[in-house]
């Protein structure tokens, strides 16, 4: 009996501990890892940096940490370019993400009931195919005797081949392309929500249709128009597949920069510390989206 | 403001045949709703309403609109007038097309055929931000991002009116409704009867020529919703604006209503008073839909000193009805409906020449408070059913279970609906 119940005790307690559990070994740990090789020095060695950890001279391990990657990363303008350029591409890429899902996700949740669940189907479907097949595919389409260029040429709309590919217009088709799913997904299951008769009131108390999706529709639909950014432009940010495959050389961002320094330059404390200034970058704007979103619960139980 | 002519209840229309031509036994009450002295037409009556003035201008006039949805015809060639100042009830049960008519008036539907016009306007392809109607909506619709005061200052923003009038109507609306302290709180902190209140406030808010009211208390428990009834009556009654409600409920339509329009399939069977469609329904269908009623179906037999004589299988003696309005043939089926609080249940056997007399065994008592129910079962099987108001606390002797009973009723208790 006391058993029992101690057992079910331990079992209650430890289901809201499973996110937690998962979150420290999955993250936290590699998290501090990564932490600690940003603050080594680069080496020729296996493993490439140093020190590397010893039981036997904690003091000196600590010691021999410092920060020279990161003043490294404040030195060379290149990092800050990139990150620049990065998020700048991103947050264009979810802008254009919602310009591009919300239309989907409405005509989706105003779809008949029973077409909706064959349309959220729909959506997923492109993840059956492998990521990275469906964007080597867009260079098939974009590049400039490619589909893209033929199909308008034929159209008779431009008569010189389209130079599309290896810009970063193409690294905009490509997240738009690829990221899509993330974006219609959570403005659906909002929108899908939505009463509808909120929308008929408006109308009636002589709000135009078009005045009742500004005043109404969107704003109800703004923790879905968040989750989806935040699921864009997060990922977004330290893309590097989509750059590195339809950016060409000129597109700079942190993603391609972290990957050759660790592959190409084999240096494995800059690439770290990269990485935990990208990590940064995207902590900021979740901590402000929890932030705004603990206000507004708390305006309103 | 306030409207022109009272409420009243329900007149028997004048007729010919002379009062007290049949003298009833003593037991029989009567339950008739003239005057003791005939009435004059002056000098207190009030004006006469605008249904009964040929000459008056309909405010809201339905022509022959037919509402269909595919194969399904939710509105049938339906045509109906809706006088400035009213409060109009469309009372039907579910499916009946009242919903469908109010969504037209409203503009969220446009008939199939027919026109609706409104002051005179043609309201085919006017849309529903462009008509000077607002609805409250059976689910409230409140805007949930907004506080109680932005909801009701929406439909004023979207006419431009300036920031200190939008604050002036807003507060004059929160007294109206008594929400002056929760302007600031949202629609998830307020509860069912505020909620509701805050609805009413904001289609009130723009003072349109009509307001719609979409089963506006189908929410409420059954005090709060009998309490705000009244209050609606009289917010109704101070800004004398017209009132169209929608509503299955027939004691709701009963109360508020100026003037009932019953419908059933799409159509309208009776527009009249409450008290009229109470009194003097037209069908079987109306009898029993609004409030309780003993239906004796019968065959005419003639009629004498203008009553109606009615052979039925429930008495022994044939029925005298006083209907005089209908036109019947002898040996036509007929339906006659009693109101059970019109009709008399007594232990002792009526006096010799004792008319409409029914007897039986008494099979139910619902004991409700201010009302007791008896259902008295006939020798043909069929159950009567009688009430009786609880007029003092304690009765000697009470009429008990299975007890031999007589029921009676006065010949203008009964109505003749033909079939």
């Amino acid at each position: 009996m006391t058993e029992r119940s101690f057992m079910r005790r331990l079992t209650s307690g430890l289901v809201p501990a499973v996110p937690y559990l998962w979150l420290g070994v999955f993250f936290l740990v590699p998290f501090l890892i990564v932490l600690k090789i940003s603050l080594s020095d680069p080496a020729v060695a296996q493993p490439p940096y140093r020190p590397v950890f010893d039981w036997s001279d904690v003091a000196g391990f600590f010691g021999a940490l410092d920060l020279e990657n990161f003043e490294m990363l404040t030195q060379d303008d290149l990092y800050l370019r990139a990150t620049i350029s990065s998020v700048r591409i991103a947050a264009v890429s979810t802008l254009l993400l919602l310009l591009v899902g919300f239309p989907i996700a409405y005509g989706m949740a105003r779809a008949p009931e029973r077409y909706r669940s064959l349309l959220v189907a729909l959506v997923i479907l492109p993840f059956w195919t492998s990521f990275l097949i469906r964007i080597y595919a867009w260079i098939a389409i974009l590049k400039p005797e490619g589909l893209l260029t033929q199909a308008l040429m034929a159209l008779g709309l431009i008569s010189e081949p389209l130079d599309i590919l290896n810009t970063e217009a193409a690294v905009y088709i490509g997240i738009v392309y690829a990221y899509l799913p993330f974006m219609v997904l959570p403005l659906y299951a909002t929108l899908e929500k939505m009463d509808d008769t909120l929308l008929e009131a408006a109308l009636d108390l002589g709000s135009t249709p078009w005045r009742s999706f500004w005043t109404i529709t969107v704003p109800l639909a703004m923790p879905g128009i968040v989750a989806g950014s935040l699921l864009c432009f997060i990922p977004a940010v330290g893309e590097f597949v989509i750059p590195d495959l339809l950016g060409g050389s000129e597109t700079l961002m942190i993603g391609r920069q972290l990957w050759s320094e660790f592959f190409s330059n084999r240096d494995w404390p800059l690439a770290s510390a990269v990485a935990i200034l990208l990590l940064i970058i995207l902590v900021v704007p979740i901590v402000i989206y929890r932030d705004v979103e603990a206000r507004r619960v708390e305006a309103r139980p | 403001m306030g409207k022109p002519w009272r409420r009243q209840l329900f007149l028997r229309p004048e007729h010919p045949r002379l009062p007290g031509s049949l003298s009833l036994s003593g037991e029989v009450q009567s339950n008739c709703l003239l005057p003791e002295n005939p009435l004059p037409s002056a000098p207190f009556a009030a004006p006469s309403p605008p249904w009964s003035d040929p000459g008056a201008v309909p405010l809201i006039r339905v022509e022959n609109v037919t509402k269909r949805f595919g194969e399904a015809v939710a509105v049938d060639h339906l045509s109906l007038n809706i006088f400035e100042g009213e409060f109009f009830c469309l009372l039907g049960p579910s499916g009946c097309g009242k919903t469908t008519l109010m969504r037209m008036l409203a503009g969220f539907e446009m008939p199939t055929e027919g026109t609706i016009t409104l002051a005179g306007q043609n309201l085919a392809g006017v849309p529903p931000y462009r008509r000077p109607v607002n609805m409250m909506f059976q689910s409230y619709a409140l805007f949930p991002h907004m506080s109680v005061e932005k909801n009701i200052a929406f439909g004023l923003k979207q006419d431009g009116m300036p920031k200190d009038q939008i604050a002036d109507r807003v507060g004059e609306m929160l007294r109206l409704v008594q929400l002056e302290k929760l302007a600031k709180r949202y629609p998830s902190q307020l509860s069912g009867g505020q909620r509701q209140r805050v609805a009413l406030a904001r289609a009130l808010a723009k003072k349109p020529k009509v307001l719609l009211l979409d089963e506006p208390l189908g929410a409420l428990d059954k005090k709060l919703r009998e309490e705000t009834q009244f209050e609606l009556m009289d917010i109704q009654h101070e800004l004398g604006m017209t009132f169209v409600v929608v509503t299955h409920d027939q004691e709701e339509a009963m109360t508020m209503a100026d003037r009932i329009a019953v419908m059933d399939h799409g159509r309208i069977v009776q527009v009249a008073t409450p008290g009229e469609i109470y009194e003097q329904p037209k069908t079987r269908f109306i009898a029993e839909f609004v409030g309780d009623v003993n239906i004796l179906e019968g065959h005419v037999m003639g009629q004498e000193n203008g009553l109606w004589r009615v052979k039925t299988a429930s008495a022994d003696v044939p029925l005298t009805i006083d209907d005089p309005d209908e036109v019947l043939h002898s040996g036509q089926a007929v339906a006659i409906a009693v109101r059970p609080e019109k009709m008399v249940i007594q232990r002792d056997p009526p006096g010799p020449g004792a008319i409409n007399v029914l007897t039986g065994e008494v099979w139910d008592i619902g004991y409700l408070g201010d009302w007791t129910v008896y259902r008295v079962k006939l020798a043909t099987g069929e159950i009567v059913r009688v009430t009786r108001a609880n007029a003092s606390r304690f009765v000697e002797n009470p009429i008990d279970w299975d007890e031999q009973v007589y029921v009676t009723f006065a010949p203008d208790a009964a109505v003749i609906l033909a079939e």
